[in-house]
């Protein structure tokens, strides 16, 4: 479980989000949405350590993140950037044996658990054969798949991940999320597609200008009086047994033709 | 809510009758149940880089033996490896090679080859960890500015005499002491009111060591001592000239080898922060903390470097890109391969420096830069045909 109290993080003097609440069930997927620049990322760094809130607090499993180390931190929630580490001739099989990293001690030496929790994440990710590929000459799928393996290698509870749909086909982007959902973990996601948020979140929070617009249920947040006011633009929703989908609309233009 | 779910356990499937991920056309999932073999190729690997790292010992070992027997006098390698054996060991007991032979091998160019062996690993290994750390491959271990500071120190003691009161140890003394101001000042502006960043530490390091190399020039240029000018840009393209048995080439060796053994122990967490500090955070290595000790401990190393024989170029720049190309990028295999490949390089490049012009040295620092600069071009060619 994580959860947030009163967030207020900022980047100099503007403040980026103004004393957000988040709660991320175990076991279950959380999509943090909202506009450009409404704070997701800002919030998912925050979740993780990687921004020291201004006030509030961050709690993992009922700690305080404050009180635990990066490598505590890293031991029970993996994080997936949007680094992809093109710049180094790194190999695939090294750059997911990095997110064995926080379970070494002492010197740290590369073991068979190590080697054993990597080729299952690959697998899992149907990356198996990209092993002994350089991370640099794959296409950005592979890439975001390479990503994913080493946050499963990483063998943590709690899953964070910042679009991981990016550069993604529409194919692959549902394929992530089916696995993320059948992973168990507690998964923090920031999205910015809300059909894709509408299919796979169970719970959603949506951000505006720093604060908190709507939370709950993926499919009470996402409602076209809601949508309407965060997006500034017309939302109609038909439910059928895939879940809610959205369209949208420009108000003031005809629908293109 | 459902049940409280396990950490996500890596045996489970995904849970799909499409299988997702498993049955798009282009990559089949082969089911896969007995562990043998070697899935990720890491075994296979593992041992053409042991190859390739006791290779590069044994060519270090025999680059020693031979640039220990060349010079005005030559010795042939078996009498020099006699020679050392005879010291370090007690045999073969019997000498069989004249007492000028002795004195040439163990007393004139042994400490001088270990020098070189000692200081060539130290830059090659400094670079390395330079270049994840600002994640620049054009980085090298003077981009702290800790070469402009020792030669503003050198400087200082050969033109007006700082130190003097320190003999033999003033020269390498006041390069090291001002090595060691210069990387304060560094990590002080570097620091600033924030977290060091790479571009931070490089806009520093670079301003700084254009500072301390103007002071530098404003010296040489105010005392109009040519002789002691040109002493000063003997010094700054660097020479091992002054090796000799004693504490100053025990501590290049002991700081060398400490230094590398550090960031041989730091390897994954080089790894990451080359990859971006996102990635360091997430895999729990704080950044900023890492970049300062990583700061600390490369200007420590290079302050005692440049000291003991000037600001030698390209051997840091250069040699992690050859080692790259032989063992990757993990630094775990990185950092011995740029050691040994340092120490290599930088004992045939004396060797040349010392033998070319003889009776009379080149400063190393032209060798090198005479090697290592058509690598770089060559380098510059390739990236441009890979990218």
């Amino acid at each position: 479980m994580i959860s947030a109290r009163d967030l207020h993080v900022g980047y100099g003097a503007d403040p980026v989000l103004r004393g957000v609440d988040l709660h991320a069930a175990d076991g279950r997927v959380l999509g943090l949405l909202g506009p450009n620049g409404s704070g997701k990322t800002t919030l998912l760094r925050a979740l993780y350590g990687a921004l020291v809130p201004d006030r509030g607090s961050v709690r993992v499993d009922g700690e305080d993140l404050s009180a635990l180390s990066a490598r505590q931190v890293a031991r029970r929630m993996a994080v997936v950037v949007q680094e992809h580490g093109d710049h180094v001739p790194m190999l695939v099989a090294d750059a997911v044996l990095l997110g064995r990293t926080p379970h070494h001690r002492g010197l740290g030496g590369r073991t068979e658990a190590d080697v054993e929790a990597v080729t299952e994440a690959l697998e899992r990710v149907g990356a198996l054969h990209l092993a002994g590929r350089r991370v640099g000459d794959l296409s950005g799928g592979e890439r975001q798949r390479v990503l994913i393996a080493r946050a499963l290698a990483q063998a943590t509870p709690h899953l964070l991940l910042d679009e991981p749909t990016n550069h993604l086909d529409v194919r692959y982007q549902h394929e992530l999320l089916h696995l993320l959902r059948g992973l168990g973990a507690t998964v923090v996601v920031v999205l910015h597609d809300l059909a894709l948020a509408a299919r796979y979140c169970d719970d959603a929070l949506l951000l505006h200008q720093g604060r908190v617009a709507a939370v709950g249920g993926a499919s009470d947040v996402l409602v076209p009086e809601v949508l309407e006011d965060v997006y500034r633009m017309r939302v109609r929703r038909a439910d059928d047994e895939h879940g809610p989908h959205l369209t949208f609309s420009l108000p003031g233009l005809a629908s293109p033709p | 809510m459902s049940a409280p779910a396990p950490a996500h356990d890596l045996s489970l499937d995904v849970p799909s009758a499409a299988g997702p991920l498993g049955d798009h056309p282009a990559r089949p999932v082969p089911r896969r149940r007995s562990r043998g073999g070697d899935p990720l190729g890491l075994r296979a690997r593992q041992r053409r880089h042991a190859l390739v790292l006791w290779g590069l010992a044994v060519l270090l070992l025999l680059s020693a033996l031979v640039a220990a027997g060349l010079g005005a006098v030559a010795v042939p390698p078996a009498t020099t490896a006699a020679v050392v054996g005879h010291q370090l060991l007690g045999w073969p007991v019997e000498p069989t090679w004249s007492v000028q032979e002795q004195a040439v091998v163990w007393d004139v160019r042994a400490p001088r080859v270990l020098l070189a062996a000692a200081v060539g690993a130290g830059l090659a290994v400094c670079g390395t960890a330079l270049q994840a750390m600002v994640r620049n491959v054009l980085a090298d271990p003077y981009v702290l500015g800790v070469n402009s500071g020792a030669s503003l120190g050198a400087a200082a003691a050969i033109l007006l005499g700082a130190l003097a009161g320190a003999g033999q140890l003033a020269l390498p003394a006041a390069a090291f002491a001002g090595a060691l101001g210069a990387s304060v000042l560094v990590l002080v502006v570097a620091r600033g009111s924030g977290v060091v960043t790479s571009l931070r530490l490089l806009l520093a390091g670079v301003g700084v060591g254009y500072a301390l190399s103007a002071a530098t020039s404003f010296l040489v240029f105010a005392s109009g001592s040519a002789e002691g000018a040109r002493s000063v840009m003997f010094w700054l393209l660097g020479s091992l000239a002054l090796a000799g048995w004693g504490l100053p080439l025990a501590v290049v060796l002991v700081v060398s080898a400490l230094t590398a053994a550090v960031l041989l122990l730091l390897g994954p967490r080089l790894d990451a922060l080359a990859i971006g500090d996102e990635t360091a955070q997430a895999l729990g290595v704080v950044p900023a903390v890492l970049r300062v000790q990583l700061v600390v401990l490369v200007s420590l190393c290079v302050g005692v470097l440049v000291a003991s024989s000037g600001s030698i170029g390209f051997v840091g720049l250069v040699v992690p890109h050859l080692a790259r190309r032989l063992v990757g990028a993990a630094h775990r295999r990185l950092v011995p391969a740029s050691a040994l490949l340092g120490a290599v390089l930088l004992i045939w490049s004396d060797l040349a420096a010392r033998t070319v012009l003889a009776p009379q040295e080149l400063p190393i620092g032209i060798v090198t830069a005479l090697v290592g600069a058509p690598f770089l071009l060559h380098l510059v060619r390739r990236h441009h045909a890979t990218t």
